[in-house]
């Protein structure tokens, strides 16, 4: 007994040095930033030696999902929904089928295996120099179709302002509504096929909710910004989305092809004697059993998308609002305009935005393993 | 056990959130007792503190082809104050967007350099007189007689009311339309004196299938808006504008945008895609009639292009400014807190002088913000400007930092983003009043 408390003690007195340098470098600037955000420092003149902060609680927030002035921080944020759903997309299918053809064992294929990987060995600056060359609308891609007689390409890609699936701010909490309900059925099915009465019920009751606020309830609401504003999947981003799909479809391989050669063998004959063709085998039983790799890969890669900042910076320079991201604004809104208190509410949206794709995941495993 | 790994697990979260509470209060506000208006009193620069000697520490983005031009002025003042030590320390990036991030962690962190380029007018003056941190040069204005060197017009945009700020050493100017005269000929037209008679050879031109203006990346349309300004409002209103005794959403602010938005239908299409160069190019190859951007690109063309100015281009005001010369000048300040104030004062001295500022210009292609510059060490088009600059009404630039601060600047390029899109002058100019009452501009 006195052995182990004397151990605690050690492991206390060990842990404590990172546990203090952790709690003032991250958790008391994080507290700091958050503290920021509710003061309206950096409206006047921001940079005296004893700036003047007037609490002002969560204005800056409001200001910047319904205020006017900010309309850049809600498309940004748009983009930066499409730039993690693209990444994820682009990245998971793409090393996927890297990983499937390596796993035929080609010949050279360690080769081919080195090669995709190398990108990600690559800074996010080099990257981007690199691909805002290819995608400059004067020279670079647009020039392909002049080698086949074709005339030459029009899209402006980074430059291009279109948006396509747009919509409007207004309805911005509709549509949020009818995602959940979507989402909130496919657990209602998932319960169903499994089961599971409780979580059926649950599912229902919040489906139901979701599809009420949508239908009903949102149009007696006030709207949250006085005029229409449009939104929607900028396609100046599709070349940055390009850009890190590339960087990072070797990770995504590198671990499908890890996970698929830890499948036993046994599994892929018995299988094969079956009479299942490749395809078969690869999409209703390989990928399905390498859920484990694919949740790790999405929590990675949705960080990663969270940082995109260097990439853009090099390739479309901050100034470029259609591949604007919240983490190239906030630097704007600190470092330019000397705004701090908006720059501090808009990071501590992102350090929201990140904390949501990890608790989940969090609280799943903490239940598996209870 | 159990019991121990809960506490220990206690103790371990509460120590990582009390210090988000107890931190979080930064410990830095100063419960605001409001300053007495008008009793402000604004420490001022002396005339004298002794002989310079030791470091001296100059900050700016000059790196690159500008460079040579502030090498020239450091050997002048090093000559005449060879006691004292220059670092130059530059921070590369154009215009400065990196300069000023790394000048402001420099600033706050109080490790002020001894004196930073900065440009003239409110970025300085929102920036950092606002905070308190520049000492006031109208000792050293009186001391060296610039008061009746420099421009009456140039003074009043780079001071306030409690004083000067900073020491031009360049002056440039924002609204010029270049052409090639060649060309011009070619297709039968001739430079537009305003901007309706623009609008009405734009058609001709594009018909010959050539770009009637071109135009390249974000800032250079702000360029451009306030090139559009001051011809649509001409120059008292648009000073009104910036000292917030004309409405945004008046008629004519108004006017402003609508007709930037007529312009804009004869632009290349591919404009964000290309830099200032590119669109200059365009017009030197034929591509374009016409282009609106400062006397930087006779630099270009003149060193890069090898062209003669007045013989393979020309330039006229841009239309509707003939006789306003809209300026945007560099200029050095003297920061509160300076480890060495003997030799900023030198410093300062050396920029503002004759001698200073006629070695510096024609190595940079500005000219001198000085009325009795040496004009026989300028190349044609800056003696040109120089002219315009002793004769011409002054205006301040909005692109460049003279009348409007970083806030209203920032929040600008957003407005500019939202009109490129919607290209609706009402919706602008509604956005450009709000923007303007929320940055200090208009009080309301």
């Amino acid at each position: 007994m006195v052995g182990s408390k004397k151990n605690t003690l050690y492991a206390v007195l060990v842990l404590l040095p990172s546990v203090f340098l952790l709690a003032v470098f991250v958790y008391g600037f994080i507290g700091n930033s958050f503290y920021i955000s509710l003061t309206d420092w950096g409206s006047g003149a921001g940079l005296q030696e004893n700036p003047v902060k007037n609490f002002v609680g969560l204005y800056n927030y409001r200001e910047l999902f319904t205020g006017f002035i900010h309309e850049r921080f809600r498309q940004d944020l748009v983009n930066a929904i499409f730039y993690s759903l693209f990444l994820l997309l682009g990245t998971l299918t793409l090393g996927l089928f890297l990983a499937i053809l390596l796993d035929k064992n080609p010949k050279g294929e360690h080769v081919f295996r080195t090669t995709f990987l190398f990108p990600m060995a690559l800074s996010f600056i080099v990257t981007g120099t690199i691909w805002r060359w290819v995608f400059s609308p004067k020279g670079g891609v647009n020039v392909i179709p002049t080698w086949f007689g074709m005339e030459k390409g029009k899209f402006l890609w980074l430059s291009s302002r279109e948006l396509v699936w747009t919509f409007n701010w207004q309805n911005v909490l509709q549509i949020i509504a009818v995602i959940l309900f979507l989402i909130f059925a496919a657990v209602m099915y998932n319960s169903w096929k499994n089961g599971k009465r409780k979580q059926l019920i649950r599912g229902g009751v919040l489906a139901a909710l979701m599809l009420v606020y949508a239908l009903v309830i949102h149009r007696f609401l006030p709207p949250i910004l006085p005029y229409e504003e449009t939104h929607g999947f900028s396609l100046a981003t599709i070349g940055v989305i390009i850009a890190a799909v590339w960087q990072y479809s070797g990770y995504t391989m590198a671990l499908y092809l890890a996970g698929l050669r830890g499948l036993p063998v046994a599994m892929y004959e018995s299988a094969k004697m079956d009479g299942a063709g490749d395809l078969t085998y690869y999409f209703k039983i390989a990928i399905p059993n390498m859920w484990p790799i694919t949740l790790s890969a999405i929590i990675i890669l949705s960080h990663i998308s969270l940082k995109l900042f260097a990439l853009i910076f090099s390739m479309a320079g901050a100034d470029n609002a259609s591949t604007g991201h919240p983490s190239v604004l906030m630097y704007l809104v600190t470092f330019r305009a000397n705004n701090f208190a908006v720059g501090a509410a808009i990071s501590v949206i992102l350090f929201l935005m990140a904390a949501l794709f990890i608790i989940p995941y969090l609280i799943q495993s903490y239940r598996a393993r209870r | 056990m159990k019991k121990g790994r809960i506490m220990l697990a206690l103790l371990i979260a509460t120590a990582l959130v009390l210090p988000m509470a107890v931190w979080a209060g930064g410990g830095q506000e100063k419960p605001e007792a409001a300053a007495a208006e008008g009793e402000v009193m604004v420490p001022q620069v002396k005339t004298d503190y002794g002989t310079p000697s030791g470091e001296l520490e100059i900050f700016s983005w000059w790196a690159g082809d500008e460079g040579p031009a502030l090498e020239a002025l450091i050997d002048l003042y090093t000559e005449n104050n060879p006691q004292v030590e220059v670092i130059n320390a530059t921070v590369t990036g154009g215009s400065g967007v990196n300069a000023k991030a790394v000048l402001k962690t420099r600033m706050l962190g109080g490790d002020p350099p001894d004196s930073f380029q900065v440009h003239a007018g409110q970025e300085l003056i929102g920036t950092w007189v606002a905070a308190e941190r520049m000492l006031d040069l109208t000792p050293l204005f009186e001391d060296q007689g610039w008061m009746d060197v420099f421009p009456e017009d140039l003074v009043n945009l780079i001071g306030t009311e409690n004083g000067i700020w900073s020491v031009p050493v360049n002056v440039h100017r924002s609204n010029v339309m270049w052409y090639i005269p060649e060309n011009l000929e070619e297709w039968g037209i001739e430079a537009p004196e305003s901007w309706d008679d623009f609008l009405a050879i734009a058609d001709d031109i594009e018909a010959q299938g050539v770009v009637p203006l071109s135009l390249a990346t974000n800032w250079t349309v702000n360029h451009l808006w306030e090139s559009v300004a001051l011809g649509v409002l001409g120059p008292d209103k648009y000073d009104a504008l910036w000292e917030g005794e004309l409405d945004w959403t008046s008629a004519e602010a108004v006017e402003v945008w609508a007709t930037l938005d007529k312009i804009l239908d004869y632009v290349n299409e591919d404009f964000s895609s290309l830099s200032w160069q590119q669109a200059t190019d365009m017009v030197v190859e034929g591509d374009a009639a016409f282009n609106v951007m400062g006397d930087w690109a006779a630099g270009y063309m003149s060193t890069t292009l090898g062209l003669k100015p007045n013989v393979d281009y020309a330039w006229v005001a841009s239309p509707g400014t003939e006789g306003v010369f809209m300026f945007l000048a560099d200029s050095f300040g003297f920061p509160k807190g300076v480890k060495n104030p003997a030799a900023t004062l030198a410093w300062l001295k050396a920029c503002g002088s004759k001698a200073g500022q006629d070695t510096f210009n024609p190595l940079k292609g500005s000219i001198s913000a000085r009325t009795d510059t040496d004009l026989s060490k300028y190349n044609d088009y800056s003696k040109s400007a120089a002219e315009d600059f002793a004769d011409n009404r002054i205006v301040g630039s909005l692109a460049h930092g003279v009348t409007a601060n970083e806030g209203f600047m920032n929040d600008f390029a957003t407005v500019m983003e939202m009109f490129l899109k919607s290209r609706n002058p009402e919706q602008a100019a509604n956005a450009a009043q709000a923007i303007a009452i929320q940055n200090g501009i208009i009080s309301k």
